[in-house]
C-alpha cells in the first residue's frame, strides 16, 4: 500500500513537466503579440514596448522562458500577468469559487445520483425506475448551455428563488449554477449505480447472504451495494477533475469568476503564465483524485490489494 | 425521491448563506462594469480603465456629456500666445482623498512618470508632443523630467510643446493627464489596488478583483459632490450578463444590452433605455502600398457599392449608425455628411470601376474575429459582388493580435476591417493619427502633402475653435482619396432601475456616476 502510493506519486514529476512544458509551448506558439493587444489599435511608444518585451521575457527563446518559469516556481512564484498582476493571487481568488462550485456539484451529482439509482435499481421496472431512466435519458439528451439558460429563466428571474448570475449572496448563488453543472454526470451515476446493483443482486453472494438470514437492509447495504459501486466511484473521481476544469459554459452562463474563465480568458490574451499555472494546479487535482479513487477500490472491495 | 433530497440538500445549504441582499442601502447605487486592466492612470488605455478612473479623478478638463465641448474642471485657465507654451493655473485648496494638496507638481511629476519609458506606462505616446519627452523614451534615459515641464507656483505651470498644437487643451481631459499623489510612485501594485485620486468619489476598501470596486463620495470634494453616498461597479466578464442581473432586480445600471434583447429592453423600459452614439469609428483600410489598389477610382468604387444604411439596419439592427464622414459626429466640427462617396450608388460606382480598369482576380478581405464582423463582412462582400461583378471574393480572418501584427507588418493583401476610438473629443483625433504620413497608426500607409498641410495649419491655429476648418478641409481630401472607406460608427447603451435617475452616458461610453441620484 505505501510502496503503491509512492510509486504512484513518483508518476506526477514526469506527468508534471510533460503538462507544463506542453502548455507552455502551445501558448507561446500562438501567433500574434500579447504586448500589441494590451493596448488596442492605439500603439504603445516604441520605448515603452520594447521595455514591456524585455520585463516579460518576451524575446527570449522558448526554452530560455520556460527555464525561467520553472525557476520561480521552485521559488514558490508563479509569475505575474502582463498587467502585472501576480498569477498566484488569481489562482488564490479563483479557486477556491471553483471548489465550491464543483464541491457542491459533485455533493449534488453524489447524493441524489446514487440515491436514485439505489432506489431504481432495488424497485426493477416499478415507476420509480422508469421515472429515473427517463428524466436521466431527457437530461443527458439537453446541452448543458439550454439547461442552464432555462433554469436561471425560471428558478432566477420568474420564481426569484436564486440570484441570476454572480456569487454576491453566499452559497445560494452556487446552488443553481452547481445543479446545471452536476445535472449531466448525476444522471450516469444514477444510471450506473443501477445497473451496477442490479447485476449485484443477482450475484450467488446476495442470495447466500439471504440464505443465512441477514436483514435485508445489511444484505442491500453491506453485500450488493459496496460492491457495485466500484465503477460508480472510478467515474466519480474522473469527474471531480473535470468538474474543476470544465465549468467553463456554467461559468460562463452564471457569471461565476472561476477557474474555467479564467483560462479562457487568459489563452485569449496569451498570458501564459496564467494559462501554466492553472493547468499545472488542474493537472495535479486530476492526479490526485486518480490515486484517491485508486485507493478507495481497497477499501470497498477487500479482494484488491496494492503491491 | 430524487426530489426529496434535492430540497433537503437545498434547506442545508440556504441555512449557510451569506445573508446579503440583492438591493443596495440607502444613497448607493450599482453600476454593471468590467474588469479593469490598470487603475494607474498613466497605464490605462481600456474603457473599463476610464469608467473606474473618470470617477476616482478630476482632471484639468473634462467634457460636456451631450456636445463633448470641454470646459475646465480642475484648471483655473489654460492658457497660450502661441499655441506652444502653455500656462495652466489650477484651482487652489483641492485635496488628494489622503488629505494632500494638488499642486501644479502633482501633475508635473505624473506626467513625468507617465511618460518615463522604463516605467513601461501605456499611455506614454499622449507626451509626444511635450518637449523633452524624445530623451525620457531614450534607451537608457539619463533624466527623468521632460524639459519642456517647469512648475511656477503651486498652482501654476508651464508646458512647452515641440510644436503649436491648438487642440491641447482639448487633451487634457484623458487619463493621462490626470494628477498624482505622492504614494503612486512607491509601490505602484498596492496603489492599484487602492487608487488615491482627487475625483469626487473616493476607493471603498479594495478592489476585488472580477468581483466589484466600492466607491464613496469624497467628502471634502471642491467640485460639485457627487450627488450619491457610494456606488458599487460590479464586474462582469460575461457580456449580457449585468442585464440579466437588473431584469432580476439586483443591478441599478446596466450597460450591456444583448443585441437579441435591445428591442424588447427599448419598448419596456422608455425612458430608463439610454442609447447614444459612441466614439467607435469602423472602417476598410487599403494596402496602398499594393499597386493594386493604386487608383483612387477603384478605391471610391467599392464605397459607392457598400449600402451602409441597409448592413446597419439588417445586419445590426441599428445599433449603429451609418458613416458619412471620418470624423464622428459626436465631436464638435465634424459635418455628418461630409462624404458623397459614401452615399450607396451602384450605377457611379460600375462608372468608376470601369475607369479605373476594372477589377481582375480574386479580393481578399482581411479582418479579426474579436467583433461580431463577419455577416457585416459578408453583406459587404455580396454588395461587391452585386453591384461590382467581383465575383471571387475571399475571407482571412484571425484572432484580433495576429490580424493586428498582419496590418503593422503590411501583409494584409486587400481591404482590411478596422476601427479606431477617439482619444480626445477633436477633430483631430480621427484625422491625424490616421492620415498623417508615416504616422506609427497610419496603417494604410497614406501620405498626401495636402492633408499633412491641413493639419498643420489646424495646428497652429490660434484656438480650438479656430483650428476647424482647416481638419475640415483635411477631411475633404481624405474623403476624396479614400485610403480608408468610413463604413459607420459605433452607439453605446445603458439601462436603468426605479431605483435611480439623471443616469447619462458621456462621449467616451462611460456612466457619468457622480451625476446619478438614488431616488428609492
Amino acid at each position: 500500500m505505501g510502496r503503491f502510493v509512492v510509486r504512484r506519486l513518483v508518476q506526477v514529476i514526469p506527468v508534471f513537466f510533460g503538462a507544463t512544458f506542453l502548455v507552455f509551448a502551445l501558448v507561446y506558439a500562438v501567433p500574434g503579440d500579447p504586448i500589441d493587444a494590451l493596448a488596442g489599435d492605439r500603439p504603445l511608444a516604441p520605448a515603452v514596448r520594447t521595455e514591456l518585451r524585455h520585463r516579460y521575457h518576451l524575446d527570449d527563446p522558448l526554452l530560455v522562458r520556460y527555464g525561467r518559469y520553472l525557476e520561480g516556481l521552485a521559488h514558490g512564484d508563479f509569475g505575474t500577468t502582463f498587467t502585472g498582476r501576480p498569477v498566484s493571487d488569481i489562482m488564490k481568488q479563483r479557486f477556491p469559487v471553483t471548489l465550491r462550485l464543483g464541491g457542491l456539484a459533485f455533493l449534488f451529482e453524489a447524493v441524489v445520483g446514487l440515491a436514485a439509482g439505489v432506489l431504481a435499481g432495488l424497485r426493477r421496472r416499478s415507476v420509480v425506475d422508469s421515472l429515473v431512466l427517463v428524466s436521466t435519458t431527457v437530461v443527458v439528451a439537453i446541452p448543458v448551455f439550454v439547461l442552464g439558460y432555462c433554469a436561471q429563466l425560471l428558478f432566477g428571474k420568474q420564481l426569484h428563488w436564486f440570484p441570476v448570475v454572480g456569487i454576491r449572496e453566499g452559497w445560494r448563488s452556487y446552488f443553481l449554477p452547481a445543479v446545471v453543472l452536476g445535472a449531466l454526470s448525476l444522471c450516469y451515476v444514477a444510471r450506473l449505480t443501477r445497473a451496477s446493483l442490479v447485476e449485484a443482486m443477482r450475484a450467488d453472494y446476495v442470495r447466500t447472504a439471504r440464505a443465512k438470514g441477514l436483514p435485508e437492509r445489511r444484505v442491500v447495504g453491506v453485500h450488493a451495494l459496496r460492491n457495485s459501486l466500484i465503477p460508480v466511484v472510478t467515474f466519480l473521481g474522473v469527474d471531480l477533475g473535470s468538474l474543476m476544469a470544465g465549468a467553463i459554459v456554467t461559468e460562463g452562463i452564471f457569471n461565476v469568476p472561476g477557474i474555467g474563465q479564467a483560462t479562457f480568458s487568459a489563452i485569449h490574451t496569451q498570458e501564459y503564465a496564467t494559462v501554466v499555472g492553472i493547468v499545472t494546479a488542474l493537472v495535479l487535482v486530476f492526479i490526485l483524485a486518480n490515486l484517491l479513487v485508486d485507493l478507495l477500490y481497497a477499501v470497498l472491495d477487500p479482494r484488491i490489494r496494492y503491491r | 425521491m430524487a426530489g426529496a433530497a434535492a430540497v433537503l440538500l437545498l434547506a442545508g445549504l440556504t441555512g449557510c448563506s451569506s445573508g446579503a441582499g440583492a438591493g443596495e442601502a440607502p444613497g448607493q447605487f450599482s453600476v454593471a462594469a468590467s474588469e479593469p486592466e490598470h487603475l494607474m492612470p498613466a497605464n490605462a488605455t481600456t474603457t473599463a480603465d476610464g469608467q473606474i478612473l473618470s470617477a476616482l479623478f478630476t482632471g484639468l478638463v473634462e467634457y460636456d456629456p451631450a456636445t463633448a465641448e470641454p470646459r475646465n474642471a480642475m484648471a483655473e485657465s489654460i492658457h497660450s500666445d502661441d499655441g506652444r507654451t502653455w500656462t495652466i493655473r489650477i484651482k487652489g485648496g483641492w485635496t488628494f482623498h489622503n488629505g494632500e494638496p494638488v499642486t501644479a507638481e502633482s501633475f508635473v511629476d505624473a506626467w513625468n512618470f507617465a511618460a518615463y519609458a522604463p516605467n513601461g506606462m501605456g499611455n506614454a505616446g499622449y507626451f509626444s508632443k511635450v518637449e523633452g519627452f524624445a530623451a525620457l523614451q531614450a534607451d537608457h534615459p539619463t533624466t527623468r523630467a521632460m524639459a519642456g515641464l517647469a512648475v511656477i507656483d503651486d498652482t501654476t505651470f508651464t508646458v512647452r510643446l515641440t510644436d503649436s498644437f491648438s487642440q491641447f487643451p482639448i487633451l487634457l481631459g484623458f487619463q493621462a493627464f490626470y494628477p498624482l499623489p505622492k504614494s503612486a510612485y512607491g509601490d505602484q501594485r498596492a496603489f492599484e489596488e487602492a487608487p488615491v485620486g482627487n475625483g469626487p468619489f473616493r476607493m471603498d476598501g479594495r478592489w476585488r478583483h472580477d468581483e466589484a470596486i466600492r466607491l464613496k463620495r469624497f467628502a471634502a470634494y471642491k467640485g460639485p459632490a457627487a450627488a450619491a453616498a457610494a456606488v458599487e461597479f460590479r464586474l462582469y466578464s460575461q457580456p449580457g450578463a449585468g442585464y440579466e442581473d437588473l431584469l432580476a432586480g439586483s443591478l441599478d445600471i446596466a450597460t450591456d444590452v444583448p443585441p437579441d434583447q435591445l428591442a424588447a429592453a427599448a419598448a419596456e423600459f422608455k425612458s430608463a433605455f439610454i442609447e447614444r452614439r459612441s466614439s467607435a469609428f469602423y472602417y476598410l483600410g487599403f494596402p496602398l502600398w499594393d499597386n493594386t489598389f493604386a487608383r483612387k477610382e477603384l478605391r471610391q468604387a467599392i464605397s459607392l457599392a457598400i449600402d451602409r444604411q441597409a448592413i446597419v439596419r439588417a445586419i445590426y439592427d441599428n445599433t449603429r449608425a451609418p458613416a458619412y464622414s471620418v470624423i464622428n459626429p459626436l465631436v464638435p466640427g465634424s459635418r455628418p455628411d461630409a462624404c458623397p462617396l459614401c452615399r450607396y450608388d451602384p450605377a457611379r460606382a460600375r462608372r468608376l470601376l470601369a475607369a479605373a480598369g476594372g477589377w481582375h482576380g480574386p479580393l481578399q478581405l482581411w479582418f479579426s474575429t474579436s467583433a461580431e464582423n463577419q455577416p457585416a463582412l459578408e453583406a459587404v462582400a455580396n454588395m461587391l459582388r452585386t453591384n461590382l461583378g467581383i465575383t471571387d471574393i475571399r475571407f482571412n480572418v484571425y484572432d484580433f493580435s495576429q490580424f493586428l501584427s498582419l496590418v503593422k507588418a503590411r501583409k494584409v493583401t486587400g481591404p482590411f476591417f478596422s476601427s479606431w476610438l477617439m482619444d480626445y473629443p477633436s477633430p483631430h483625433t480621427y484625422i491625424a493619427p490616421l492620415y498623417t504620413a508615416g504616422a506609427r497608426t497610419n496603417r494604410t500607409g497614406y501620405a498626401n502633402p495636402a492633408v499633412d498641410a491641413h493639419i498643420a495649419e489646424g495646428d497652429r491655429a490660434p484656438s480650438v475653435a479656430a483650428a476647424i476648418p482647416a481638419y475640415q478641409a483635411a477631411e475633404d481630401v481624405i474623403l476624396d482619396d479614400m485610403p480608408t472607406i468610413p463604413l459607420w460608427f459605433g452607439k453605446t447603451r445603458a439601462v436603468h432601475g426605479d431605483h435611480v435617475s439623471h443616469v447619462a452616458i458621456d462621449p467616451f461610453s462611460r456612466i457619468r456616476v457622480q451625476d446619478v441620484r438614488v431616488t428609492g
